[in-house]
């Protein structure tokens, strides 16, 4: 094996331990690849399961927008492809609401939930801490299969006859508690909570762990403010997951009980065909208020991972230290914080109290500090670097854009007067879209990009990857920037065939020019496919650590082993953001390597000096103006 | 087996423990969220009004006195585990076995109660939430059972001691857990109902 662990003296053993890792464990083709304990390959089952249910939620973005752009003719493909719900060539009604539907529950779970949180956290927290593996290999397995379970509940109910789930991603009652509210309602929604309360159990094993590995099992040396950004990223995703998944939870539970017992939690006073129902004295409100409070902190655990690798890129490639991580981490927790005491700004118009919308107004508000604190470090880290455009960078980069232009448009609709004319309009599909479905997923594929080298060994393809970014970025920008035109003019989100009314006429052919553009990004993703598939099996051999990184992942081996190192596990002396230090032989000193080793560009600061530097004395320190006065020396006498 | 694969294992049995009780520990943070959650709907449901007023079941009296005793019996458990007083140990082990399942039988007896009161799962949310909120202490309860019969296992089996006394550890941090959620609940039920 030709590749060694960097500063390892138990690197030369490696072969030997390797060996005798298989012996140890009896590698089986079940064991390695399908119930997989090992973190790496849970990561990678994480990552793609996601990749195929993005597809499938992707496919579904084209299918209505197809309909939303050209609603009276007749595509005969869709009769093929979907049967009863396409007949004639037209979608069907009941069938759009269920892609709507679907695509916003795929997407919002499956992928930027599972799919990032899973594939990144599970990845890269046990090699970035340093760590064998996670706290519980085998909890970790099982989250990853309740998380399949869960996919394949999902996508099934598209082969019933009523059809999916139609309610919304978000499910309110009384659509998702009485079965007979419309097709999707029947069976449709019941398979749509069984995948969801196996989704919540995986998502909280996989919380769970990962908190618990984030604590418990970091190498020596490695002190929580010696993490990178992405772990601390990674850490309080999990927190938010662990305390607002249970609430969905039981939002789930007592909604079964109003579909299939015949309880009132949500229920009060409804009629069907003139018939009253027996159902008395439920509260459909209180089904909004738990499920925000879910529903909100969900969204930061879609974006803040997505925040968290893009810090660790940008670093990374701009070959400069992340401006302010300290700031990074607070921000973090001001959002993880915040996130569960604004839930009420998703329910300005359902009779709130003015004061108590005024106090969520406030509150929510208030998160564009901490947002816009990580803006400003991400800026300030770019400014004057010396900037490497890997494919990886220019989504990260990409990300930056896309959480100011879409926490821009946040701040209109945190406001409850503005709210009540932007509510269930365009202008909120564009918002959420931009700020938590485009730059989360750019988040995704930045990781994605970055991190493959270590996930198959393997190196993706560049040119293929300019070409992907430019057109997702430029198609995503597209579709979604002008809907905000449309919301402001009182375009109905959700509708069918919303041109139908006279005064939405007008929009007809912009809806035609964003269907194209979503169908031109649609098929950038091809090459993000082509590449990603092929290169597993076909790519160049990765080194080891390909963007001279500091972090720990890029100390393991290239092909994975168990327990990720093949002697001990390094010693962390440093933070992760020395790239570009004055004074030292390389632009990156990883965080294993001593001070001992480095006294050349050691500082005061280093040590936990703050005063005089012409005071400070240690043994591993050089006064700086001596090294850089014969490094001028040197330099001119050249 | 070679040296680097030795030093693995003794890293791995060496660490395992400390993130083990913190899962544990992170498992008991959900299930106050998810009775929290509960609770919350509860207090603002009942704000919103028509919310049908009734007695609570006597019996709750009783099955707290149940819960609270089984957790002095958890501790003599634990005790007695720890200092390697293993026949005592069973005996705890099983008297809390015993007062789960009566405090179980108890809350049992609590439903029937409701039901002779007119009061039942289906109709007003404000008998309904009373069985949601007991239902799902019922079922860390059975929970904790599953824990005890872990711990009886082990010692039955004659396990190592730093097993026996990790599994008793689990097991009481989970028993208190549940007997203090009860004692939450029930002094919540009494305020609010």
């Amino acid at each position: 094996m030709a590749t060694q662990a960097i500063s390892n003296p138990a690197a030369v053993h490696h072969d030997h331990a390797h060996d005798h890792g298989h012996e140890h464990h009896h590698e089986t083709f079940l064991n390695k690849y399908v119930f997989s304990q090992d973190h790496k390959m849970i990561a990678k089952q994480f990552l793609i399961t996601g990749i195929i249910m993005a597809v499938i939620g992707m496919v579904f973005s084209i299918l209505f927008r197809i309909q939303l752009a050209w609603p009276d003719k007749e595509f005969p493909f869709l009769e093929v492809i979907l049967g009863k719900w396409g007949a004639g060539g037209r979608l069907d009604p009941n069938f759009y609401l269920s892609l709507v539907t679907i695509h916003g529950t795929i997407m919002v779970f499956f992928v930027l939930t599972a799919g990032l949180s899973g594939t990144f956290s599970n990845l890269l927290i046990p090699y970035q801490i340093g760590a064998r593996d996670m706290a519980s290999p085998f909890m970790n397995m099982l989250s990853y299969w309740f998380f399949f379970a869960a996919s394949v509940v999902m996508c099934s109910s598209f082969f019933i006859q009523t059809g999916p789930a139609s309610g919304g991603w978000t499910i309110y009652p009384p659509l998702s508690a009485l079965p007979k509210a419309m097709p999707g309602s029947g069976l449709g929604m019941t398979l749509w909570l069984a995948s969801m309360a196996l989704f919540i159990a995986s998502s909280l094993m996989g919380g769970i762990n990962y908190i618990s590995t984030v604590l418990n099992m970091r190498t020596k040396g490695m002190s929580m403010t010696k993490m990178p950004l992405t772990i601390w990223a990674f850490f309080f995703t999990a927190i938010l997951g662990v305390l607002a998944f249970p609430v969905l939870f039981s939002a789930v539970i007592l909604l079964i009980f109003d579909r299939s017992f015949g309880t009132s939690f949500y229920l009060s006073d409804i009629f069907i065909g003139g018939e009253a129902l027996p159902n008395t004295g439920g509260s459909p409100i209180l089904f909004q208020h738990l499920f925000w409070f879910l529903g909100h902190p969900e969204v930061y655990i879609i974006i803040m991972p997505a925040l968290g690798i893009t810090s660790e890129i940008i670093a990374t490639n701009s070959r400069k230290p992340i401006f302010g991580y300290r700031a990074m981490i607070i921000s973090l927790l001001g959002i993880t914080f915040l996130s569960f005491i604004v839930w009420g700004h998703h329910m300005f118009v359902t009779g709130m109290n003015p004061f108590l919308g005024s106090v969520f107004m406030f509150t929510t508000l208030i998160i564009a500090v901490p947002s816009a604190v990580k803006t400003f470090n991400y800026l300030a880290t770019l400014w004057r670097g010396n900037i490497r455009f890997t494919p990886a960078m220019m989504f990260a980069v990409g990300l930056v854009s896309f959480f100011i232009t879409g926490g821009v448009t946040g701040l209109f609709l945190g406001n409850a007067s503005l709210d009540i004319n932007l509510h269930d309009t365009y202008f909120v599909v564009a918002h959420f879209h931009i700020v938590m479905g485009c730059a989360a997923i750019f988040g995704m594929l930045a990781g994605v990009y970055h991190w493959y080298p270590k996930l198959f060994g393997k190196m993706m393809n560049d040119k293929l990857g300019y070409l992907h970014f430019w057109m997702t970025f430029i198609s995503a920008y597209l579709v979604f920037f002008p809907m905000h035109f449309m919301g402001l003019d009182g375009v109905p989100r959700r509708y069918y065939e919303f041109t139908e009314f006279e005064q939405f006429k007008q929009w007809l052919p912009l809806n035609q020019f964003i269907t194209i553009a979503a169908i031109i990004g649609a098929l950038g993703q091809l090459l993000f496919l082509y590449n990603f598939f092929v290169n597993i099996f076909r790519g160049k051999k990765a080194p080891q650590n390909p963007w001279n990184s500091n972090t720990l992942e890029w100390t393991t081996p290239v092909e994975h082993i168990h327990g990720n190192w093949p002697g001990e596990i390094p010693t962390v002396y440093r933070w992760s953001y020395d790239y570009s230090k004055p004074g030292a032989v390389q632009d990156f000193i990883p965080q294993n390597v001593p001070f001992s080793e480095t006294i050349s560009s050691n500082t005061p600061e280093d040590f936990g000096y703050h005063g005089d530097e012409t005071q400070f004395v240690h043994e591993f320190y050089q006064a700086k103006h001596l090294t850089v006065s014969d490094e001028q020396k040197a330099e001119k006498a050249n | 087996m070679s040296v680097e694969a030795v030093r693995m294992d003794q890293e791995k049995t060496k660490l395992n423990v400390r993130p083990k009780k913190f899962i544990l520990w992170l498992f008991i943070v959900t299930s106050i969220m998810l009775i929290g959650a509960f609770t919350s709907a509860y207090i603002v449901r009942k704000a919103e009004g028509n919310w049908v007023e009734f007695e609570l079941p006597k019996v709750f009296m009783l099955s707290t006195a149940l819960i609270v005793l089984s957790s002095f019996t958890m501790h003599w458990a634990y005790i007695s585990g720890k200092k390697l007083n293993f026949g005592a140990q069973k005996t705890a082990l099983w008297i809390t076995f015993a007062l789960g399942l009566g405090f179980l039988g108890s809350q049992w007896t609590a439903w029937q109660q409701l039901v002779a009161q007119k009061v039942f799962f289906i109709g007003n949310p404000s008998g309904s939430f009373l069985y949601v909120i007991s239902g799902a202490h019922a079922m860390h309860i059975i929970g904790g059972l599953v824990f005890l019969i872990a711990c009886l296992a082990g010692v039955y089996k004659n396990i190592p001691q730093v097993k026996n006394v990790f599994r008793l550890e689990l097991a009481s941090i989970f028993w208190h857990f549940i007997d203090i959620l009860w004692i939450y609940l029930y002094v919540f039920l009494l305020l609010n109902h």
